[in-house]
């Protein structure tokens, strides 16, 4: 039985292997799907729908990419990865891409041969505690008991928070989110700590949201953004500006409604340089002029992924914050498209 | 004389015994209150159950069943009961069931695991009962592979081919061994099968008859695979791999071979040394770093693989016991009778050394079916892992008991089938007099 199972399914998916020894691009284009590797589930950032179909703010990304690479938002194999599998997954060439909310760090960057392409969301690690506890600073939290997931950057971050503060606490140390969302609930620790878009998240599902606070001390720095391998830099070019043109686009005001009028043309160089219609930055990347058009016709530009999927308008309700263009005092800023 | 003893002269008519000693009181009092401590002991249990059920079951049953998130699950709660505490939300298990059954396989082509499964229940109708007819045993026989083509599709050819080369296989030991010996024909017939797996069949069956009768299901990736499927198919492909696998290390631990002896000891004790997880976590990232590139081993295989592995050396060492449980007598009857080693095995030590391990076969094979669930740490949708994607929709996001009582429901339904077949077989196997 298992020796017919090897050969019966080595046959299937010999085929859809194939030769796979040219760029990522071109075995991209020769499959014709994306393979993304995508969170297993994180409100806003990635979930499947009833019907399979996923959808969120990374995996507008995968989808971006996908239509500038292949011309098709559908073309899209996303590969639900854990925590623990995400960067070999990637390291194998078992996906093509990660956007899983990853957090550009530098043994990530450099040890693990990975290219992280830009930032997407710019996180950090928050406080959440009842109102009741009528504690309304982080620097308030002396001798708190936090709830706290184990082997995370967060538990290194708390502890060296509150002995810099001078502060002490005691740590719940708990396995997985939804524990402890269940925990934080049942009162076995005050305050709950994890990046402030998970806790947002988390406050959002609550019977009585507004019983909670979120601290405005944001303790630590958690820049998520796409990667790559390393090794393959035209294929991490294509990811990279295909984020900068998402982000390019809000910056210029094009937007998924008005990107077909602009593509026609305008007075400004930028947009035509951006959508095909002067210079040739698509024949650069190895794509053709219109690949950044069909990145924003598919979810918007990035302002519109951000409002769909986690921004004040859902039940997640992220603020803009960090994530809002650097023009208005924000750091999302992209290279220039010249 | 007055002094006399009383002596009866006619029997008392019979009479009815107290109330208290026969039918409800009377059960009541021999078993709930037979003395003062057990008293206390059955209101205590008395008063332990109708709290548990008095939390559960309104739960359970006073619940929202149409909605069409977690929000509005609560506003209809508060609305009918005053309170959104204490009832679930079932509407969820409405929305996503499908989705939890059969992950994220193409909804046109549901009938192929559907058909798989009652093809599954039919083949093995006839293992599991003698009453049913032997011929659907040609059934069970082609049913290896008749499941991943239903599941995975593509060309029939393949598995035709495959299955040839089993056929061939037996041909040859069955034709040749009066030629050239049983040891002679076993290594031909292995010959025989890889020769025809790898060049005579596919280019015979896959493109010659493929070419004419192109007899194909639309292939479905294994990243499409989910849901209580998934748990099913690794859970069966798991069970029906590591009997026979574990008898086979069974029987080499007590062999007298020494290389074989060794090989199987070292495997068994290496499987059972390390913990599932880390069999699965080589399964899932190591095996890729391993191997060149860009080859893509089917990971549901993959992990399929790693889980037999795993079963097969608990199986041997269950089997293992049977076989110690058996008296000595048995083994050299055996060989008084002439019977050679594979006939001692299959007429005389082997029907009763399984028998003696059913039991611990059975719980066995239920470890390894929940065992399935630890996949989802690897990133497989089995009803674990979805239930952690569906709980990301911001609809349903912070549900939990609803989701985890419905899979438990499902493992329950299939861990109790067979605890009670296994039950039904001790009995039905019973020869001695206990």
């Amino acid at each position: 039985m298992k020796k017919s199972f090897v050969l019966g399914t080595l046959a299937v998916a010999g085929l859809a292997a194939g030769a796979a020894a040219a760029g990522t691009l071109d075995d991209v284009q020769a499959r014709g799907t994306l393979n993304c590797g995508v969170s297993t589930g994180l409100v806003g950032f990635a979930a499947p729908d009833a019907n399979g179909e996923w959808s969120g703010f990374d995996v507008g990304v995968c989808r971006a990419v996908a239509a500038a690479v292949l011309g098709d938002a559908q073309a899209v194999e996303f590969v639900p990865t854990t925590g623990k599998t995400r960067f070999t997954a990637l390291a194998s060439g078992e996906i093509d891409m990660l956007a899983r909310n990853t957090t550009w760090t530098f043994s990530r960057d450099v040890d693990l041969k990975f290219e992280f392409v830009g930032v997407n969301y710019y996180d950090g690690q928050g406080f959440m505690a009842p109102k009741e506890l009528g504690v309304s600073s982080a620097a308030e939290l002396d001798g708190a008991t936090v709830c706290i997931q184990t082997g995370t950057t967060t538990e290194l971050n708390l502890a060296d928070f509150f002995r810099s503060n001078n502060m002490s606490y005691e740590p719940v140390p708990i396995e997985t989110n939804a524990e402890a969302q269940q925990q934080y609930l049942a009162g076995a620790c005050d305050v709950f700590t994890t990046d402030a878009s998970g806790l947002a998240a988390t406050r959002a599902t609550f019977e009585n949201p507004g019983d909670h606070v979120l601290m405005p001390e944001i303790i630590s720095k958690e820049p998520l953004g796409p990667l790559v391998r390393h090794g393959d830099n035209n294929w991490g070019d294509v990811v990279r500006w295909t984020l900068n043109a998402l982000v390019t686009a809000e910056e210029l005001g094009v937007t998924s409604a008005n990107v077909g009028e602009m593509s026609a043309g305008t007075n400004n160089p930028e947009i035509n340089r951006l959508l095909g219609t002067e210079g040739t930055l698509g024949a650069m990347l190895g794509l053709d002029g219109d690949w950044a058009k069909r990145a924003i016709m598919v979810g918007g530009n990035y302002g519109e992924l951000f409002e769909d999927n986690i921004g004040e308008a859902t039940p997640i309700g992220l603020a803009r914050g960090l994530n809002a263009q650097w023009t208005d005092g924000g750091l999302i800023y992209s290279p220039p498209f010249r | 004389m007055s002094d006399q003893a009383f002596v009866r002269s006619e029997i008392i008519e019979e009479q009815t015994p107290p109330l208290t000693a026969f039918g409800l009181v009377g059960w009541l009092k021999s078993n709930l209150f037979s003395n003062w401590f057990n008293a206390i002991l059955t209101f205590i249990s008395l008063y332990f159950i109708w709290y548990v059920l008095s939390g559960v079951l309104p739960w359970i049953f006073l619940s929202v069943w149409n909605a069409g998130s977690l929000s509005e699950c609560r506003e209809i709660a508060t609305a009918t009961w005053g309170d959104s505490h204490g009832h679930a939300c079932w509407a969820v298990i409405k929305d996503r069931w499908i989705q939890l059954l059969f992950g994220f396989y193409p909804s046109e082509l549901y009938w192929r695991p559907i058909l798989a499964f009652v093809l599954l229940l039919i083949s093995l109708a006839p293992v599991l009962y003698t009453s049913v007819p032997k011929k659907i045993f040609y059934l069970t026989a082609v049913y290896p592979f008749i499941l991943p083509w239903l599941m995975w599709g593509g060309s029939v050819w393949a598995y035709v081919s495959a299955l040839l080369g089993f056929v061939l296989g037996y041909a040859i030991v069955r034709y040749t061994s009066e030629i050239v010996g049983q040891l002679g024909a076993v290594i031909l017939s292995v010959i025989g099968a890889i020769v025809w797996w790898l060049y005579i069949g596919p280019l015979l069956l896959s493109q010659g008859v493929g070419a004419i009768l192109p007899l194909a299901l639309e292939p479905v990736i294994s990243r499409d695979f989910g849901g209580f499927m998934l748990a099913l198919l690794i859970g069966v492909v798991a069970i029906g791999c590591s009997l026979p696998i574990g008898i086979v290390l069974a029987l080499g631990r007590q062999s007298d071979l020494l290389i074989l002896k060794t090989i199987s000891v070292w495997f068994i004790e290496f499987i059972r040394g390390v913990p599932l997880i880390t069999l699965l976590f080589v399964a899932s990232t190591l095996l890729n770093i391993f191997m060149p590139p860009g080859t893509n081993f089917d990971i549901i295989l993959r992990v399929m693989i790693m889980v037999t592995l795993f079963a097969s050396a608990y199986m041997a060492e269950v089997i293992r016991g049977g076989l110690a449980a058996l008296p000595r007598g048995q083994f050299e009857g055996a060989d008084s009778l002439g019977l050679n080693y594979w006939q001692s095995q299959r007429l005389i030590i082997m029907p009763q050394a399984l028998k003696i391990s059913i039991p611990g076969i059975v719980s066995t094979f239920i470890g390894v079916f929940k065992d399935t669930t630890l996949v989802s740490i690897i990133g497989l949708m089995d009803p674990l892992g979805l239930s952690q994607g569906i709980r990301a929709n911001a609809e349903w996001n912070g549900i939990y008991w609803e989701l985890f009582a419905f899979i438990a429901f499902l493992f329950f339904i299939v861990c109790f089938s067979m605890s009670r077949y296994s039950m039904y077989l001790e009995r039905k196997l019973q020869t001695d007099n206990r």
